[in-house]
């Protein structure tokens, strides 16, 4: 096992395993995550992009790694995958924003 | 890269792993329904994924004498499949010949072509001879846009391609009931593995049929191999490892069952016999114990043999499995 950074790629080949330490939750966690991601009402190509822009939003580079990977294998372009990240990218910034409404709210409330 | 450089990248793999050892037991042939010819390593194109490394300026052929041997044991055997692929099979000057003695004997042709060839007047008159003999184009086009597919085989290629499915589907190729079948072949354009056929499938037909007014059967998705260009862009892109440590993990013992090498003899341009393509790239010849050449064919000997395998051969392993004929499960 690598210890020279906190994230390795050969790190994403024990995930299959946490399930050893909890196998009830592990269990119906990898179950629920597979027939999340299949395909349903929406495609494999939408659901691929929605976990690229999610695995981008939330920062995790194993996620960011999977999925662009996932997205090329399904013919996505480069072009497709950014405009999804743009979505996650201005999303982010608008509940940011968003929440400026509290602050404008108590601002009004407390000054003079 | 030369075979033995090819062999020896090929046993670098992440925690050792070999295929061998990921079987239960030996890989034998089920049946022989498909005999391949590979009819020659000259092709019109010189793509970075091929496991050929065909191009323009290569020699390798297919004689005449040697299509004889093939025909000969057609008329003998009636393999029900006859698979030809190449390089450009159109460029070999003994395809006609071939192909019209073939046809009648088989019950299934199969012609492997970047259809770029068949875009220039000189070649023109082949669509014509292939609907004629009811011949089954397999046709290679990487992505359904442009700039992917140019990316892999060179400027101007899709839209040629494009062009040509335009005039097959004129001559009846993918439309109902004219038993005309035109299939296309789709590999990544790059060090990742293909997506699912069913999916890929459904996109190239909205994009082909509704922005480019052509029309396909079916699709076949295909792992890269790595061998020939595809693994010296591996190693130089530094993506190796990685991509063989993708092929490993998606390791699927279902898919061993249905292995292509088990109904299938490949014939190179000079008469050897592989169990595959890629046992033919990587010079990995048929067991000792059944004949290696064409001419010296023997149906037993055939069926008994061990098939080759070497760590090439977790691309037809991995993931739904591929083949020639695209995925191996497809459900």
């Amino acid at each position: 096992m690598s210890r020279d950074a906190y994230y390795d790629p050969a790190d994403l080949q024990d995930f299959s395993n946490i399930a050893e330490d909890a196998p009830a939750q592990g269990n119906a966690f990898f179950d629920y995550y597979a027939r999340a991601l299949e395909p349903g009402a929406l495609s494999e190509r939408e659901k691929a992009l929605i976990a690229l822009t999610v695995a981008a939003v939330r920062h995790c580079p194993y996620c960011i790694d999977a999925y662009t990977t996932k997205c090329l294998s399904l013919g996505l372009s480069r072009q497709e995958m950014m405009e999804a990240v743009h979505v996650g990218a201005s999303m982010s910034a608008g509940d940011v924003l968003a929440h400026s409404t509290q602050m404008r709210k108590i601002i009004d409330q407390k000054e003079m | 890269m030369q075979r033995q450089q090819q062999l020896e990248h090929l046993a670098r793999t992440p925690n050792a792993e070999h295929f061998r050892h990921k079987l239960a037991s030996p890989l034998y042939p089920r049946d022989l329904s498909i005999l391949q010819l590979n009819v020659g390593k000259r092709c019109s194109l010189s793509c970075k994924h091929c496991h050929v490394e065909a191009g323009p300026e290569r020699t390798e052929v297919m004689s005449a004498e040697t299509f004889a041997a093939c025909l000969e044991v057609q008329e003998r055997h009636r393999i029900p499949t006859l698979d030809i692929t190449g390089g450009s099979p159109e460029l070999n000057p003994n395809l006609e010949w071939f192909v019209d003695r073939a046809a009648p004997l088989a019950q299934r042709i199969i012609l492997r072509s970047n259809l770029q060839l068949l875009a220039q007047e000189r070649f023109r008159h082949l669509i014509g001879f292939f609907a004629e003999r009811g011949v089954e184009l397999v046709a290679s086009l990487p992505a359904y846009t442009p700039e992917r597919a140019d990316r892999q085989r060179g400027p101007g290629s899709f839209e040629t391609c494009v062009r040509v499915m335009r005039e097959l589907n004129q001559l009846g190729y993918a439309q109902p009931g004219s038993g005309l079948a035109l299939n296309l072949v789709h590999n990544p354009v790059g060090a990742f593995l293909p997506g699912s056929q069913a999916s890929l499938e459904q996109e190239y037909r909205r994009h082909l049929e509704h922005h480019w007014g052509v029309r396909f059967n079916h699709l076949f998705t295909l792992t890269n191999c790595p061998v020939g260009r595809y693994l010296e862009f591996l190693i130089r892109s530094g993506n190796f490892e990685q991509y063989m440590d993708s092929l490993i993990q998606s390791f699927n013992p279902a898919a061993v069952e249905d292995l292509m090498c088990r109904d299938t003899l490949s014939v190179a341009w000079d008469g050897g016999l592989y169990d595959c393509d890629f046992n033919q790239m990587l010079d990995l010849p048929v067991d000792e114990q059944a004949p290696s050449h064409i001419r010296d064919f023997d149906l037993q000997a055939l069926r008994s043999r061990r098939i080759a395998v070497g760590n090439h051969c977790f691309s037809c392993t991995a993931g739904a499995g591929s083949s020639c004929q695209g995925a191996l499960k497809t459900e």
